[in-house]
Order: C-alpha cells, then sequence, then structure tokens
C-alpha cells in the first residue's frame, strides 16, 4: 500500500509535563496506582522503534459506524447522529498512514454496555459502543456514532464526567503508543471534571477539544467534529553515526 | 524573535477508564457480534519457531490489591530477535509470530496471561546486545498515561548482566522487580505499581 519506505528513527522524548502526572489525588484512583518512583530513561531500542500494524482485512464494513455495528436489522441507535473526523499527525505534522485507531464510548444517555456499569440510565439495546477504523494514506479517519451522553461517576459526591469518546491510537512504533479521551466544543463539564484536570496545561485540554464543524456536516443527518490526534514524532537522520571502529 | 520550528505537541494522555474492554476486549466483555475475534489474544500458530511459553502475573496496587481493571499490551522478537514490524530493518521476521500480544486482567482474580515464545536477544543502540525481554504497557482507571515495563527471564542470567538497559539503573537492588520467576514453561511477573517492591518504569 505504501511506497514510501517507512521512517526509522527514534522518538522526540515525551513531554511529561504536557501530558497528565502519573498521582493525581482529585482523580482518586490515582493514589494508589501512580508508581512513585522516578522513571529510568534510556534511548529508543529496537522494540522501541518498531510496533504491530494491522491490515485493512482487519476491518468489518460496519467498524467505522456505532450507528449500526450493533444495531438489529433495520434498526439504529437512538442519539444525535455524528460524524468524528480528522487525522492521525506526527509532532512534525505529517499524516501518518495505515495505523489502527479504536475508540468507545457511553450511550446517548451516558451509560455504558459494561458488567460493572451502575449508572441507572437505559442500555440502548441497538449500541453497542465500540469502533474501529485505520488512517488512510494522508493519515485521516472518521467515524459516525451517536454523541455520548455525560455521566455521574464515583469519585466526588457529584462528579460528572463531560461527553467524551475514548480513543487508542497505535503508531508505527510501540513507543508511540497512546490512549486519550475526545471533549466536545461548549460543553460546560471539561473545566469541572477531575479526570481532564490531571492535565495541567490548557492548551493540551484544548487539544483535546473537537471543533463543531459545520462545514463537514451531511444535511439532515448528522453533524461533524473535527478531531486530529497527534502522536510523538520520530528524530530524522540528517547524518548517521557511527561507532568508531565499524 | 526566531524561526518556528513548526513542532505540533503530541496529545495529552488520558485514562483509559474503567471500561477499556468495551473499545479493545468486547468479545471477552461479552459483547459479541461487533468483532469476530479481540485484537491480540493469539500471537502464535502451529508454525511459529521457537520455545513456547507462558507469561502470566497480576498488577498489583499500592494497598496490596491486584487491578482488575486493567489491560496490557505486551510487545517483543520473535525467536531470531527479529520484530514482526513494518520498522523492522534488520531482515524479516517469524510470519507466524505477532510479536504483540493484549489482554485485559480477569475481572475477578486479576490475572493476565499470554501464550507466547521465548524471544532472542535484540541490538541496543549502540551495538551491545540487550537480553531477551519483553516490553509491557499497562493502562486502566487511575492510570493517567500508560506504564512501560519490560520483563526479563531468570533463566538467562549471563546476558542479564551485560544488558545496557539494566546496567544503566542506579539502585541495582531494583532490578529483581523486572526478572519473571519461572516454573518450567511458565513465567510469573507481578508489577508492582508502589510498596517496595514496586517495579521499574522507564521512560521510553
Ligand atoms: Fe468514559
Amino acid at each position: 500500500m505504501h511506497n514510501i519506505k517507512p521512517e526509522t528513527g527514534g522518538f522526540f522524548p515525551r513531554d511529561r509535563n504536557w501530558h497528565p502526572k502519573a498521582y493525581t489525588p482529585d482523580y482518586k484512583t490515582s493514589v494508589v496506582r501512580s508508581p512513585q518512583k522516578a522513571l529510568i530513561s534510556f534511548p529508543n531500542t529496537v522494540g522501541e522503534i518498531t510496533g504491530p500494524m494491522f491490515g485493512h482485512d482487519l476491518l468489518g464494513e460496519l467498524d467505522d459506524d456505532l450507528i449500526y455495528n450493533y444495531a438489529k436489522p433495520g434498526e439504529s441507535a437512538i442519539g444525535e447522529r455524528i460524524i468524528v473526523y480528522g487525522k492521525v499527525l506526527d509532532e512534525r505534522g505529517r499524516g501518518i498512514p495505515g495505523v489502527l485507531v479504536e475508540f468507545w464510548q457511553a450511550n446517548a444517555a451516558g451509560r455504558y454496555r459494561h458488567r460493572n456499569e451502575g449508572y441507572l440510565a437505559p442500555l440502548d439495546p441497538n449500541f453497542g459502543g465500540c469502533g474501529r477504523t485505520i488512517s488512510g494514506e494522508d493519515g485521516s479517519y472518521r467515524f459516525r456514532t451517536v454523541k455520548p451522553g455525560p455521566y455521574p461517576w464515583p469519585n466526588g459526591v457529584n462528579d460528572w464526567r463531560p461527553s467524551h469518546i475514548h480513543f487508542s491510537i497505535f503508531g508505527t512504533g510501540f513507543a508511540q503508543r497512546l490512549i486519550t479521551q475526545m471533549y466536545f466544543e461548549g460543553d460546560p463539564l471539561i473545566w469541572q471534571c477531575p479526570i481532564v484536570r490531571t492535565i495541567n496545561d490548557e492548551a493540551a485540554i484544548k487539544q483535546l477539544t473537537a471543533a463543531l464543524d459545520m462545514a463537514n456536516t451531511i444535511p439532515m443527518d448528522a453533524r461533524a467534529y473535527k478531531f486530529d490526534i497527534v502522536l510523538r514524532g520520530r528524530r530524522s537522520t540528517l547524518f548517521e553515526n557511527r561507532m568508531e571502529g565499524n | 524573535m526566531v524561526q518556528d520550528l513548526g513542532l505540533l505537541k503530541e496529545s495529552a494522555s488520558q485514562t483509559a477508564g474503567p471500561y477499556v474492554h468495551i473499545g479493545t476486549a468486547p468479545n471477552f466483555l461479552g459483547t459479541t457480534g461487533v468483532y469476530p475475534e479481540d485484537l491480540g489474544i493469539s500471537m502464535v500458530n502451529d508454525k511459529t519457531r521457537g520455545e513456547r511459553i507462558t507469561i502470566t502475573g497480576r498488577i498489583i496496587d499500592g494497598t496490596g490489591t491486584p487491578l482488575r481493571d486493567a489491560l496490557i499490551e505486551i510487545w517483543q522478537a520473535d525467536s531470531g530477535g527479529l520484530y514482526n514490524s513494518p520498522t523492522e530493518t534488520r531482515g524479516a521476521a517469524d510470519p507466524n509470530f505477532t510479536g504483540w500480544g493484549r489482554t485485559p486482567c480477569d475481572f475477578t482474580t486479576g490475572v493476565f496471561t499470554f501464550e507466547t515464545v521465548k524471544p532472542g536477544a535484540t541490538p541496543y543502540p549502540d551495538r551491545r546486545m540487550q537480553a531477551p525481554h519483553v516490553t509491557f504497557w499497562i493502562v486502566a482507571r487511575g492510570i493517567n498515561l500508560g506504564l512501560n515495563t519490560r520483563m526479563y527471564f531468570p533463566d538467562e542470567e549471563k546476558a542479564n548482566a551485560e544488558d545496557p538497559v539494566l546496567k544503566r539503573i542506579e539502585h541495582q537492588n531494583r532490578v529483581p522487580t523486572l526478572i519473571a520467576k519461572k516454573d518450567g514453561s511458565t513465567y510469573t511477573f507481578d508489577i508492582h505499581l508502589q510498596g517496595d517492591n514496586e517495579t521499574i518504569f522507564f521512560d521510553i
């Protein structure tokens, strides 16, 4: 599929002040699940630079359509119909082709289809809540779904998650592996959420907030939200370092 | 003023949450009919080269309780030391070995299990050899950014002693936290998030 040889350089270091820290006591579960000793750094080796890749034959016809991929024939999921689209980019701004993007979410009422879920809002018999796709030649991806509802969760007495979609993204190297969440423009719950606020930098939160894009709606059908995802960039090997004697 | 480098920032991580199974292991959860099978559940087949092994263990929090809502991915070389990846430039890996596995921890016991092969040695950037190892990536509720660690093999004492990553660890008394326990062909690797035996985690 790709004519260009993939880049194989090591990755830019992760900016661990941009990402949330491990220990974030307002998000209570992190208290006993956060390592307390310093991380050990080492230069990327072949095991960090390489990563699993998945072919398009993996994908079923409805994998990128959550409105229909769990629905009974002739039925569809209930909720605000939306299209989420964007690009998987690297830190140099280049699209990353051929990478797997997985997503999961609550239904329009804010209820997850999960055995441990306790929220009283109803399940939608036609909504499973998972989907996946593989980025195109320019890194672009898209899927159709219903807008997830906000939901309450046991942390503080009255904490609510803003509407969000969970994303799992593979790059071309295992050190790029990332899980994050997409939020929706204009949601007042974003700035009150203890999980969102594990991130210290306002700009990093805005980067996770998808923009309503009326130019890409499907009239009389679905609105569109644009959400670009940025994975770590690779150092280019402008000059090759060789050990003496090699 | 100087020229703008034009670099973007990596998207910030957010926790995988308690319901990571919905998107990554729906069949394990009981949501069937969307994907034929969960990705990463089989790494090997009948033709895979190398020594068959089982890797099992638990992830234990700061109170001593195993996590029962975590998801683990592993990534490793094949028995010849090659990764099954388009970005592997040293040769073609065993086509019957994916090198990548993914599983949730058991909902009751917290135990995870992978059926795989023992990996070969791989080079460090300066061309010294690294001991055989398996890379782990752990996400869960309460973990804000996926944790990276490595499992090494107790029956590779000589290679472990020369491993460039293990050698650069200042507190050598922590190195045993990265070495699995062996019983026949089963290697047990318990991961401690906190405490006296906190596992070494890496910034890769
Ligand atoms: Fe969620």
